[in-house]
């Protein structure tokens, strides 16, 4: 083989000007092998996913909404160190420290807590890294298939504590669950 | 007896019109069906079970859209547009034989709204003046799509007319008649005439489809340069039955083509049927062979507009005068040759 001709997938084809003779002009040939194809895919399993009935698997890495957690007792455990801030790589979220007064021991596991904690929804790439980053374990991306829902309002993406932090009937069933 | 004959034609008529309609209707959903399916998509499945109730929720549509009517003199002309083209849609079929006959109570009642001997002259006819139609839809539209639209569809009809015409000639040499009922009564049991007129069948059937104006000779309404042709300015129902003109058109044509070509009611062992079972059992069952042999064809119709992409307009010419019309003289002088050598 020429050097011309070499090919490394196996599939350049040299383009050839050749009259077609009569058989080719006729073209029956090949629209008989286009009808040939077309009736393959009538009976091809069909890709389309009938939505709602059906949903599409998520992947098992799938990461969803964020949930800042509870510990067993039910008190927050963020302490507002801002290391989940500073790892974002999308600077989504923003928090405001607050200490701990005598008294709100059941609320807050440690001194500090975190008085505002808000993300961007529409910033956050899901990414993860505030997860890995939090030494307290207290942020997680959930497996929850919930989207944050379309809004026309910015304002609206930014979630703030009230929708962050897990539920207490939530922490109330786990740790019924735990014991 | 003259009562009869009114009540038995008119339930036939009644019955060969409600048939036509509700081919074309369900004919659109079966288009949008089989695309989907060879396009591995679903299709329209969401009114009723397997979406059977979509061409209802189409029609019910198009009634409710604003009747737009575009700024032209011509107003009478744009409205009688659609009209002739779905009243010539419907009337070849007053000429097709849907079955033998039926003997009920002492009665033969032929399956057939008409028999006239000059049957095939009578379909030439009204294929020739069902372009009218679409050509006085698109001139009194006043827009220069729809012009050129219906100056493509005229010249490729009167183009294709001609082939079709001359491959009908040969079969009319074979049996020396022009009554379709004739026709389809010398195709008993497989003496079908797509195995004496190959060539004669395959003129036949594209010409059909330049016709019918179906891809790929769907030149009048190709969305792309024209942005619909014809019908560019039609909205709500005169639309629809332009729309609706077109299936019923490919719903006969279907017929036409079953009639002529592929033996009618005829299928193997009819004859036997008929003894065994009885005539009407037999005649029974050859209607619906028939139906089944129409609804291969819509098949066909829906299956060759997903495989094979438009002609250029110089290309559809040269096919219809330089291929088609010198086979089909080739095609009459050799089956007048061999009625000689066999007669």
């Amino acid at each position: 083989m020429s050097f011309e001709n070499k090919s490394l997938s196996g599939r350049k084809k040299l383009v050839s000007n050749k009259e077609m003779t009569l058989g080719e002009r006729m073209y029956l040939g090949a629209i008989a092998g286009g009808m040939a194809t077309t009736l393959k895919h009538l009976f091809k399993k069909k890709v389309t996913i009938n939505y709602p009935e059906e949903t599409r698997p998520f992947s098992p890495v799938y990461r969803g909404r964020h949930m800042l957690m509870r510990d067993d007792e039910g008190r927050e455990r963020c302490t507002a160190c801002g290391l989940c801030a500073v790892s974002c790589p999308a600077e989504a979220i923003t928090m405001k420290a607050a200490e701990r007064k005598p008294g709100e021991e059941h609320l807050y596991r440690e001194e500090k807590y975190a008085e505002i904690y808000e993300i961007n929804m529409l910033r956050c790439i899901y990414c993860g890294l505030c997860e890995e980053a939090c030494p307290k374990q207290a942020i997680y991306l959930t497996k929850s298939k919930q989207i944050v829902h379309a809004n026309t309002s910015r304002e609206s993406f930014i979630f703030g504590k009230e929708q962050l932090v897990m539920p207490l009937e939530q922490a109330i069933r786990n740790s019924e669950k735990s014991e | 007896m003259e009562q009869a004959i009114i009540i038995e034609k008119g339930i036939l008529i009644l019955a060969v019109f409600a048939i036509t309609m509700l081919f074309a209707m369900y004919a659109t959903l079966a288009e949008r069906k089989i695309a989907a399916w060879i396009q591995d998509r679903r299709g329209p499945n969401r009114a009723g079970p397997g979406g059977i109730l979509q061409p209802l929720a189409d029609g019910l549509k198009l009634f409710a859209k604003e009747e737009f009517m575009p700024n032209t003199p011509n107003t009478f002309l744009f409205v009688l547009g659609p009209f002739i083209s779905m009243t010539m849609a419907l009337m070849t079929s007053a000429v097709l034989p849907w079955g033998d006959s039926l003997v009920i109570g002492g009665k033969t009642i032929i399956l057939q709204a008409t028999d006239i001997n000059v049957a095939m002259l009578y379909v030439f006819a009204v294929l020739s003046v069902s372009v009218y139609g679409v050509m006085i839809g698109g001139w009194a539209s006043n827009n220069k799509y729809s012009l050129i639209s219906a100056m493509r569809v005229a010249s490729q009809m009167i183009s294709y007319e001609v082939a079709m015409g001359l491959s009908i000639v040969a079969l009319l040499m074979m049996h020396s008649s022009m009554s379709l009922r004739e026709i389809a009564a010398n195709q008993h049991e497989m003496n079908w005439n797509v195995f004496y007129q190959p060539l004669g069948f395959f003129i036949f059937l594209i010409c059909s489809f330049a016709e019918t104006n179906r891809t790929p000779f769907d030149l009048a309404e190709c969305e792309q340069e024209l942005i619909g042709g014809y019908h560019t300015e039609y909205s709500s129902m005169r639309m629809g039955f332009f729309l609706f003109a077109e299936y019923a058109a490919m719903f006969i044509s279907s017929a036409l083509i079953s009639v002529l070509y592929f033996g009618a009611y005829n299928y193997p062992g009819m004859t036997w049927a008929a003894e065994n079972w009885g005539a009407n059992t037999a005649n029974i069952i050859g209607i619906f062979v028939l139906f089944g042999k129409i609804c291969f064809f819509i098949f066909l119709y829906m299956w060759v507009r997903w495989t094979i992409p438009r002609f250029r307009y110089d290309q559809l010419m040269n096919l219809g005068w330089k291929t088609l019309i010198p086979l089909a003289v080739l095609n009459i002088i050799v089956t007048a040759i061999v009625l000689l050598l066999t007669h």
